[in-house]
């Protein structure tokens, strides 16, 4: 179910941007939008959906719109045109009352620019949302407590935030969202004014919170490699024009055009792309009850050196046309015992790690699954492609 | 000298017709002012006669203790203690706290006045047009100008003292205060938007507190402007130590002139760096 729904979303920012809104659907750029009337179109026809439970990460260059489309998720910039579903709820129909009860339950957002309270202790600041809730004092508190503890933060609560550091003041944000329990988290940038090393560390921060609860996240990046190791998909805005959406490695594997691309360039793709990009394919199995003749006549017939020997959907190892005619001359009732031992790597590695397995062993490489279950081989071919593609390849 | 600029209107006649309104107003609604105007009156006389019955020693404490308050310094509070000291060494003890009175008065109708206003302009635009040259010509009018219609109002005394101090020393605070709340930092406004916070609670909760070094130093220039304003009030009738120094002009009593502008500054001193203190502990207390 989709969580977050918007639909064909205009933004027109300037006086009077009704009037102009036509001349920005019937395609006028935005720069001829700003010479002609002095109105910059920030957002132009944007739809998206996103998944309950997953991370979607909005990519783009500086002015790209993504932080007027983040702010249409709850409203903090009233779109021109268009519609914006939350759990099915059109947000657009809702009056004063109702759309802070929104902003107070159901999304929580995180700021570039911390946008913490200067005047109130770090206790405060995390427990501003459930001030706004109405909640006790009490229940502030332990709350407030708990997830400046989850975030790293015991015993800073009586400090203000203009003694932390950024990053410190970052995780104070990051803990005031969590703290409302809202079922959406907006990211603005979150991230970005860290340095690498706190970065990756929150970032592995909120893979786990995530895995922990579930939520919602919209995250704004910058940055290629965060995008693609957080999120589940990826949206590319250019120019307040939506250019691509897909998965991490739709993204990777088939970029749109282009100003996907040219994000591409710098990707650590050997870190992205697993081996379960790489393999080949169809596979001849075996099992550990198949009988020496049948397997060699298998063997044969697909023109293989080798088969993997599975026992259930567990590997077991790989035999070779030769142990499979030293079974049959030994007149074994099957090839269980002349198995010859395989490596094998999760689907889930990395290419990079993948590439060390390839230079390190001359035989085949076996991709198994989360439960130990063959996949197929990798392709040595495959891989030499993925982490350094041909020009034409990536076109 | 020439008389010759041609008269494109009969400015003459206008004179008139302005008297004529003020004094249709005079007698028609001077008795309702009266009545309006009564509990401010009631106030005052009691602050005044407060601070001149209590014993001398007991006001200086209380300025000590008011000075600390604000500035949580022990040698800021002995500071301001023996410089109201000096008012009573001066031999203007009595005339002092009369002008002490007027002078808490006409703040806490600026203050009342004066920030509400500055809150309204900062939120409508259209209401910052209008304000701002009004609050212009309030801070150049000369006094003695809107003196005229005030007396007339009000006749003599107390009243028209503190409203004459108060039209000319409430355009800061409120240029101040909106000034103050529109310079919040808009990240931190939007973030309290973003968890729901409703007009009022980002009012209370972010902007004034955040505005409050620019609120306090609106009230700053309020208080010295309103001491600024004794003397010419003391014309009207508000006794205290604009009164001596109107004496000594008028007697050509230098010394007596000298002593009781002294006081004036002492005051001024002891208000200007009470409020200063707490408007530079609450931007120390917040953002560096
Ligand atoms: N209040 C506004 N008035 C006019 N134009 C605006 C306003 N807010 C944003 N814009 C314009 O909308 C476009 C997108 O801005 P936005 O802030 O969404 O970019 P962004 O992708 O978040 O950039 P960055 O990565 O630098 O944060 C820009 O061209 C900007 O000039
Ligand atoms: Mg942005």
């Amino acid at each position: 179910m989709s969580k977050i729904e918007i639909r064909g979303i205009y933004k027109l920012f300037g006086d009077d941007p009704e009037k102009h809104l036509e001349q920005a659907k019937a395609g006028m750029s935005k720069e001829q939008m700003l010479a002609d009337n002095g109105h910059t179109i920030g957002l132009r026809d944007i739809s998206l959906s996103i998944e309950a439970g997953s991370i979607f990460v909005i990519m783009g260059l500086s002015g790209s719109g993504k932080s007027t489309l983040i702010r249409h998720f709850n409203r903090l910039i009233e779109p021109t045109a268009g519609e914006i579903l939350v759990d099915g709820q059109n947000v657009m129909e809702l009056g004063t009352r109702d759309l802070e009860t929104f902003r107070q339950q159901t999304m929580s957002m995180v700021f570039q620019r911390f946008g913490l309270l200067p005047h109130h202790s770090v206790l405060d600041n995390a427990a501003y949302g459930l001030k706004i809730q109405g909640k006790g004092r009490k229940e502030r508190e332990e709350k407030a407590t708990h997830w400046l503890e989850q975030v790293g933060l015991a015993g800073f609560e009586q400090q203000f935030p203009h003694q932390l550091s950024g990053g410190m003041q970052q995780r104070v944000g990051l803990a005031r969202a969590l703290a409302t329990d809202a079922e959406i988290l907006l990211m603005d940038e979150a991230f970005s004014a860290l340095d690498p090393l706190i970065r990756r560390e929150m970032q592995d921060q909120l893979l786990a919170l995530q895995a922990k609860l579930n939520k919602t996240i919209v995250f704004i990046t910058h940055d290629l490699d965060e995008a693609l190791r957080l999120g589940n998909r990826i949206a590319i805005l250019k120019d307040g024009e939506l250019v691509q959406e897909g998965t991490p490695e739709d993204i990777l594997l088939h970029p749109a055009n282009d100003y996907v691309q040219s994000f591409l360039q710098d990707v650590n793709r050997g870190k992205v792309l697993t081996a379960s990009h790489a393999l080949s394919r169809g596979s001849l199995t075996l099992t550990t009850r198949t009988q020496p003749a049948k397997a060699l006549q298998l063997l044969q017939d697909k023109a293989r050196d080798y088969a993997p020997v599975l026992d259930g959907k567990a590997l077991r190892g790989v035999i070779t046309v030769a142990s499979v005619q030293k079974a049959q001359a030994d007149g074994a009732r099957d090839i269980a015992n002349y198995l010859d031992d395989v490596t094998s790597v999760p689907a889930d590695t990395g290419l990079d790690e993948v590439l060390g397995h390839m230079l390190r062993e001359q035989q085949p490489l076996a991709v198994t699954g989360e439960n130990g279950e063959f996949v197929g081989w990798l392709s040595r071919s495959k891989v030499s492609e993925l982490v350094s593609p041909t020009p034409e390849e990536s076109q | 000298m020439s008389d010759n600029f041609p008269q494109v209107f009969d400015a003459r006649g206008m004179r008139h017709s302005i008297d004529q309104f003020v004094e249709g107003l005079v007698t028609n609604y001077a008795d309702v002012l009266e009545t309006i105007s009564a509990p401010f009156l009631h106030m005052l006389v009691w602050i005044e006669q407060l601070l001149r019955t209590a014993p001398w020693w007991s006001v200086v404490i209380a300025v000590g203790v008011i000075a600390w308050l604000a500035s949580r310094r022990i040698l800021m509070a002995l500071g301001m203690a023996l410089m109201l000291c000096v008012v009573g060494l001066l031999g203007l003890w009595d005339q002092g706290m009369q002008t002490l009175a007027l002078m808490i008065m006409s703040t806490a109708i600026s203050v009342i006045i004066g920030i509400p206003v500055g809150i309204m302009m900062s939120r409508f635009s259209w209401l910052r047009r209008i304000m701002l040259p009004v609050l212009d010509v309030m801070q150049t009018m000369p006094g003695f100008v809107y003196l005229i219609p005030v007396v007339m109002l009000f006749g003599l005394g107390k009243i028209p003292a503190i409203i004459a101090t108060v039209i000319y020393a409430v355009p800061p605070l409120i240029r101040l205060t909106d000034l103050g709340i529109r310079l919040v930092d808009q990240d931190v406004l939007e973030a309290s938007r973003a968890f729901g916070a409703n007009p009022r609670q980002q009012l209370f909760g972010v902007q004034l507190p955040l505005a409050l070094p620019n609120i306090m130093a609106g009230i700053n220039q309020t208080t010295m402007m309103a001491l600024s304003m004794v003397v010419i009030a003391s014309m009207i009738g508000a006794r205290g130590l604009g009164q001596e120094v109107l004496l000594g002009i008028n007697r050509l009593e230098v010394g007596r002139g000298l002593l009781a502008g002294t006081a004036i500054v002492v005051l001024a001193i002891i208000f200007d760096r009470i409020t200063q203190a707490y408007g530079k502990r609450q931007t120390a207390g917040g953002n560096s």
